[in-house]
């Protein structure tokens, strides 16, 4: 079995340590590029949004490298997330790729179907395999997150323009050769004095935060990397959707969710009392949040198309003239100009300084 | 006498404003691009460059529009801003309490909302350009008229014809089948306009709080017809600036004052008579094939864009970088 999987932001260097550890032959897809996306897009239906796209690319470039498996994510609700799996699993078909689809439906679906699946990937292991597998996965989920947040809050307080973005690489790299739970934590530690090095300054001018579609935001060439633009423009980006508060909100019990993010599903509550798919609530719950702990302004981003996060970005005009808070909505898809992108970022940038000064009596 | 130069280097027009140190402008010219940006911008700087005869000194440069790190390269910048900004920021000089800005260029329109001289919330056109000047271009020209004579076209009007406004090419095939049923040209041109307008509000303005005082500046501001038919649909006056064709330019040369600090950058209109040459190349360090552009002038790169990653990133950049400013 050569075993592939969709990138999403930096997943797949946990994704990696579990399937390898697993047993697995691996076959990483090659980063997401401009041809990831233009194989997706010609293949996959006009309508579809933004990440089945992107995931479809991933699939027929790790095709091309050999892999034989892949393994998606199902989902249940009103976002059409959960039926990508299928619909791509045709189109691959169509295509006449031989990928055979592995798809991991939420335990809420039952947890029979899926440990039927995840035997599948296992090839018959036993639970003590599985257990190390996942040790180390998560251990390298968790530490990714915390490179990503030190780049997050470090990027507008370099020295030298990027000096961060090179450091966050070379820490990535660092985790991914890990091979153990210790190694990870060694990993770690260097990455953060990595990243320390290349702070010149203690504060940020101004604290951005960002909302809304999870595979938009956490990946980072599907949204034309806002968050490195953002950090270069002097702004420190907040974010509570990770990679591993997903698990946490999604695979384990309640209480494990993130703090942040249960929170913000209960701000939601006096303006969207239902839940809308995807991240919809955790947007507009978000926005509250972030207006509520004094950042400057809130971006929500989504894919073009996005039903949960449309529905978010009206409720969210509401939020934010209650709140004072400026919102600004990007979406993104294989049409997106980078012209727009930056001219949109840049003022509002100078929208939120100039309202800073303002406040300062400037 | 200190003066500060501005210079909007649009998708259609470029226009340059050179104002003194209590914003008023001295000199200013409005050129088309046509395509060559690096032509405009040196046009443009030679129509004011008979300021320095004039024994003014320029004392600060800013580029806003599409072009404007290019525009930032040839002739050096102080400051180098987006054209929200820009256009934002001289209308807040120009029209004493605006509220709202509609600004509609040649492929792009914006509308800024201010409250008390600070903008609070703005938005682009993002799906569609019907209603920005080069389709009004395109439409004055199927129909026959100058595009200086439109707006007074449509204003001879009392009975405008419904054009589908929706899409520019819808709008366009729904014309050709009214003039060919026998609507009359004026009442086209006027329903034109109103449904530019509908379109706009219902687009652009989509959920934005558009209160009086409103500016209404850019190239499409000289139609009298556009502006018509945005006083009818909000149902109160709009002032279009008497620099309206200027004011990206204008807000471009405040922002250079306000950046000024010392030396400038402005490299002095010599620049009108360097010979610039622009090279695009396709990377082919990765997947990505990021298009990559080049200045260069007497054998050196003035500046380098359009990598994603760091490869290109030119030595010498065209504005100073510092921590956390926005360039």
């Amino acid at each position: 079995m050569r075993l592939t999987f969709p990138r999403m932001g930096n997943s797949h260097i946990p994704f990696k340590a579990l399937f390898a550890s697993l047993g697995a032959e691996v076959v990483v897809p090659p980063p997401s590029t401009r041809r990831t996306a233009a194989l997706g897009s010609r293949h996959a239906p006009e309508f579809a949004c933004f990440p089945l796209k992107m995931t479809l690319g991933n699939f027929i470039e790790a095709a091309e490298l050999g892999a034989d498996t892949a393994v998606m994510a199902g989902g249940v609700g009103p976002c059409r997330f959960g039926y990508y799996a299928q619909v791509q699993k045709v189109i691959l078909q169509d295509l006449g790729r031989d990928l055979d689809l592995v798809v991991l439906e939420p335990p809420k679906l039952g947890w029979i179907h899926l440990a039927h699946q995840v035997s599948r990937l296992t090839g018959g292991r036993g639970a003590g395999a599985l257990l190390r597998a996942v040790r180390l996965a998560w251990a390298k989920c968790n530490a990714v997150d915390e490179i990503e947040r030190l780049a997050r809050t470090s990027r507008p307080r370099q020295g030298e323009r990027g000096a961060v973005t090179r450091a966050e690489n070379a820490a990535l790299d660092l985790l991914d050769r890990a091979e153990s739970a210790r190694q990870v934590q060694e990993a770690l530690e260097a990455g953060r004095s990595l990243i320390a090095r290349t702070v010149a300054r203690r504060t940020a001018e101004m604290r951005v935060g960002i909302v809304g579609e999870i595979f938009m935001v956490l990946d980072g060439f599907s949204n034309m990397d806002l968050e490195r633009r953002l950090g270069e423009m002097g702004v420190e980006v907040h974010r509570f959707l990770t990679m591993s508060g997903w698990v946490r909100a999604n695979l384990l019990p309640k209480r494990y969710t993130p703090a942040e993010e249960r929170e913000a599903v209960g701000l939601a509550r006096p303006y969207l009392d239902h839940f809308v798919g995807g991240h919809g609530l955790e947007s507009v719950g978000g926005a509250r949040l972030y207006a509520r702990e004094g950042l400057d302004g809130v971006i929500q981003v989504m894919p073009f198309t996005c039903m949960p996060e449309i529905v978010a970005e009206s409720v969210l005009r509401t939020v934010s003239g209650d709140t004072g808070v400026p919102i600004l909505t990007l979406s993104f898809d294989e049409h997106t100009a980078e012209a727009g992108l930056q001219t949109r970022l840049e003022a509002f940038v100078d929208l939120l300084r100039r309202r800073r000064r303002g406040a300062a009596g400037g | 006498m200190r003066v500060y130069l501005g210079i909007d280097v649009g998708s259609v027009s470029t226009d340059v404003a050179v104002i003194d140190d209590d914003n008023r402008l001295v000199a200013g010219a409005y050129l088309m691009t046509r395509g060559q940006p690096i032509g405009a911008v040196q046009e443009a700087l030679q129509a004011v460059s008979d300021c320095s005869q004039r024994g003014m000194v320029v004392c600060g440069a800013g580029a806003t529009g599409s072009g404007r790190y290019l525009a930032a390269a040839i002739m050096g910048a102080d400051a180098v801003k987006n054209e929200i900004t820009a256009h934002a920021v001289a209308a807040i000089d120009r029209v004493p309490g605006v509220s709202t800005v509609i600004e509609i260029g040649g492929q792009d329109s914006k509308i800024i909302i201010i409250r008390d001289g600070v903008v609070v919330d703005f938005a682009m056109n993002s799906v569609c350009a019907a209603g920005t000047g080069s389709f009004l271009d395109r439409q004055a020209a199927r129909l026959g008229i100058p595009i200086e004579e439109f707006g007074r076209v449509a204003l001879c009007s009392s009975r405008p014809t419904r054009i589908a406004g929706r899409c520019a090419v819808f709008a366009e095939s729904d014309m050709v089948h009214k003039q060919q049923v026998g609507h009359a040209v004026e009442d086209i041109v006027w329903g034109l306009c109103q449904a530019l307008v509908r379109n706009y509000l219902s687009n652009v303005g989509k959920g934005k709080d558009i209160r009086p005082p409103v500016a209404f500046q850019g190239g499409v501001a000289a139609n009298a017809g556009m502006k018509r038919g945005f006083e009818e649909a909000l149902g109160y006056e709009v002032v279009v600036p008497e620099e309206h064709k200027l004011m990206g330019a204008i807000g471009a040369a405040i922002l250079a004052r306000e950046a000024c600090c010392g030396k400038t950058a402005f490299r002095g209109f010599g620049v009108t008579h360097e010979r610039f040459v622009s090279r695009g190349f396709e990377c082919d360090g990765c997947a990505n094939s990021c298009e990559v552009t080049e200045i260069h002038s007497g054998g050196s790169t003035l500046a380098r864009w359009g990598g994603r990653c760091g490869r290109w990133a030119c030595a010498k950049p065209a504005v100073p970088w510092r921590a956390g400013s926005v360039v």
